[in-house]
């Protein structure tokens, strides 16, 4: 084996990977586009119905999160573990304020009895029933990868606070933010697609 | 090169013995080796389920089993058959084994994750093993698991998709070590038209494999869901459209048969110059074909859904796109022949099972041209014909190039050299037997002989009966073909480095090649295919 890593490669290991998350989110953004053109009025009054307010705050958060991943690959690059370590612990903070607010934004919705296979959902338009039933499964797998980019910042952390991630030796948590910029990425779709959609 | 440098002895990474030096591996060659026990068991079983299949149908009425059993029958065999040999068997086996050494590298470019993939695919046996003898027995869906059947049977449907979905992970990653090694660690000298064509056809493999895998991991998640959360979405009085399900297993499971044929054509494509003693005609053909039939492949993948109830333009579209598919097929198997014009051919096992593979193949190619036409297709979907049809090109082709490539490539993983009379014998049997097992169901699908029913009007029993004896020359020779080899590792190890006279690197190595697979640097030739030293040393 090559005793210098070739980091090109383990980039283009990395974007391969990437694509294929694309593609998997891709078959959900299939039903949902083939179902808005289903039902158009319903989602629309599906997507007024959820909290634009919490929703903008959950875009603006990992946008954020998104430059704080990239400031500690930043300063890693210089040599600045302190700041590496301070930018990342923000981002998954930011991770968990995601993660909280979608469990509030759901906690709401089951409240008013809108969920899988609820009451008011079976009894209710069909066209709501889908706009709701996609909601929870692409917000739901969409929070998974939230929390999955959360352990990867958080091993990137412990890695850098040992030293074993250095300015010379950092493709772990290179990688670990393009994951995290992948899971920001699709929400800037999710986003529009159900709470702002008109 | 004493016999204690090859690969088997020496472990890598080094210092690990017994058990853990293969299964904490990080050799490409010994997991070649791993995934092929686990992959012939698989393929074994899967055999003979579907003889269990085939022997219940040689009688009308019940026979052996009933209509459940049948039906559960049908679902183990097709997933095992696609997901657990077609997709996985030649990629991972040869492709593992030789794509580095082809490309004159040392290993994979992830070693580690390679390993990981092949955890994933054993892990994903175990669940399916586990959804065969635990709760409420193995799924009877068919390995389509169409909606709202799915949805609704009381089988282990969940645990089964969930065993796809962790073998797609394994596939995936797979073909992201591929091509990221077919980028980066190629040796200096070996421009893209300097590789291989079976390395080639590993490449198109495995974009199809990253790209629409994923696919399938979010069709299987949503079935999972629908089963748990009976959420509607593909359920016509929710809201939901079951037609949407097709669409997206298809999305996949179109792709898939390439992913299953691709690798196979790159193996014949490897053998035929060889026992030709000639360079391949039209390397470039056949490089950009794979290319175009990986591009155009994952285009078509409606032509499966002409009866579920899609639009005419639809139907029309695809039909349309199925048959450009067919051409850049064509240009491989014209290239085939081609490369044989001419050349002075010498037999072999994995040449005759290459030439079977061509005709197989080919005839296989055709009955989808009449699947391919909707207006031909509406007759005969889902009737045996459409059995007889996948079977040519997945088991006549496939499993005829998956056998040739064992047959090729065993002395130089082994260093044994087998008996060539059993494995012309079991040979001879399978392609007679394949014929007279599968012509029968092409004839009685276009007599209107439904698939997937385990009884049928008494006008088929005859056909019925015929092919049943087919089936069981096939198998026997089939098996036959696998004791010889088995049997061959008992022998001496003095295979030559170049048995057949094959000119790409794996013949430059030694039989079994060392750990690190080249102690001198490779020399890259300007073509591939250059017979010229070969055919001067044989005048000698």
């Amino acid at each position: 084996m090559a005793s210098t890593i070739d980091t090109t490669g383990v980039r283009i290991g990395m974007w391969i990977f990437l694509y294929s998350e694309i593609i998997l989110f891709g078959g959900l953004f299939v039903l949902y586009a083939v179902y808005l053109y289903e039902y158009p009025e319903l989602f629309a009054q599906g997507g007024k119905e959820l909290n634009r307010i919490i929703g903008s705050l959950n875009t603006v958060v990992l946008l954020v999160s998104s430059c704080t991943v990239a400031a500690s690959i930043t300063a890693i690059q210089r040599g600045k573990k302190g700041q590496a370590m301070a930018c990342l612990a923000f981002s998954i903070f930011c991770g968990l304020v995601f993660v909280v607010n979608k469990y509030f934004e759901w906690g709401a919705k089951i409240d008013h009895d809108i969920y899988p296979n609820s009451a008011t959902l079976q009894d209710g338009e069909p066209g709501l029933n889908i706009f709701f039933g996609l909601y929870y499964v692409i917000t739901g797998l969409h929070g998974l990868h939230v929390i999955i980019g959360m352990v990867l910042l958080s091993v990137s952390l412990v890695l850098v606070h040992h030293g074993r991630i250095t300015a010379s030796r950092y493709a772990v948590l290179e990688n670990s933010g393009l994951y995290w910029h992948l899971v920001d990425l699709i929400w800037i779709f999710v986003f529009p697609l159900f709470y702002l959609v008109l | 090169m004493t016999a204690a440098h090859s690969y088997l002895e020496q472990s890598s990474p080094p210092g690990r013995s017994g058990w853990k030096a293969w299964l904490m591996t990080h050799d490409h060659k010994r997991l070649g080796l791993m995934y092929l026990w686990a992959i012939l068991f698989w393929f074994v079983l899967a055999v003979f389920l579907g003889l269990l299949m085939r022997t219940e149908l040689m009688g009308a009425g019940r026979t052996i089993m009933g209509a459940e059993t049948y039906s559960s029958m049908f679902t183990l065999h097709g997933v095992i058959m696609i997901f657990f040999f077609g997709i996985p068997a030649i990629p991972a086996i040869f492709g593992n084994f030789f794509l580095p050494i082809q490309l004159g590298a040392d290993d994979v470019f992830f070693p580690r994750l390679n390993l990981l993939s092949w955890y994933l695919f054993m892990f994903g046996g175990g669940f399916a093993v586990f959804s065969l003898f635990f709760g409420d027995g193995f799924p009877d869906t068919g390995w389509t698991f169409y909606v709202p059947f799915s949805i609704s049977s009381a089988g282990n449907v969940s645990l089964t998709v969930t065993a796809a979905f962790i073998l797609g992970m394994s596939s995936m990653l797979t073909g992201l070590n591929f091509v990221t090694t077919f980028h980066r660690m190629r040796h200096k000298g070996m421009g893209l038209m300097k590789i291989p064509l079976f390395t080639w056809s590993l490449y198109a493999t495995a974009w199809v494999q990253i790209l629409a895998t994923p696919v399938i991991a979010i069709t299987f998640v949503l079935v999972v869901l629908e089963r748990l959360l009976a959420i509607g979405l593909f359920e016509p009085d929710r809201g939901g459209d079951p037609l949407l399900y097709q669409h997206l297993f298809w999305m996949y499971s179109h792709p898939a048969v390439y992913i299953i044929i691709l690798p196979a054509m790159g193996v014949i494509s490897e053998i035929i110059p060889v026992f030709s003693r000639k360079a391949i005609f039209g390397y470039k053909g056949i490089v950009y074909s794979s290319l175009a039939i990986a591009i155009a492949g994952s285009l078509v993948w409606a032509h499966h859904m002409y009866t579920s109830g899609m639009s005419d333009v639809s139907v029309f579209v695809f039909s349309l796109l199925t048959f450009l598919v067919a051409v850049p097929s064509a240009v491989k198997v014209f290239s085939w022949v081609s490369t044989m014009y001419k050349g002075s051919i010498a037999m072999s096992p994995p040449f005759f099972l290459s030439l079977c593979f061509i005709y197989l193949f080919t005839v296989g190619g055709l009955t989808g041209l009449v699947l391919g036409a909707a207006g031909t297709d509406i007759h005969v979907h889902d009737t045996q014909f459409v059995v007889a049809h996948f079977h040519f090109v997945m088991l006549g082709g496939t499993g005829f190039a998956f056998f040739a490539a064992l047959h090729y490539w065993w002395p130089k993983m082994f260093g044994v050299m087998y008996r060539n009379r059993p494995a012309y014998v079991g040979a001879v049997a399978a392609a007679v037997g394949f014929v007279f097992h599968f012509v029968p169901m092409l004839i009685l699908g276009m007599q209107g002989m439904p698939r997937r029913y385990y009884d049928y009007l008494p006008q088929y029993e005859t056909g019925n009966f015929l092919a049943g004896f087919g089936a069981y020359l096939l198998v026997f020779g089939l098996l036959l073909m696998l004791l010889n080899l088995v049997l061959s590792l008992r022998g001496p190890r003095t295979a030559p480095a170049n048995p057949w006279g094959g000119t790409t690197l794996e013949w430059t190595v030694p039989s079994p090649p060392p750990m690190e697979n080249f102690t001198a640097s490779p020399e890259i030739k300007d073509f591939p295919y250059d017979f010229s030293e070969i055919v001067a040393n044989s005048k000698k």
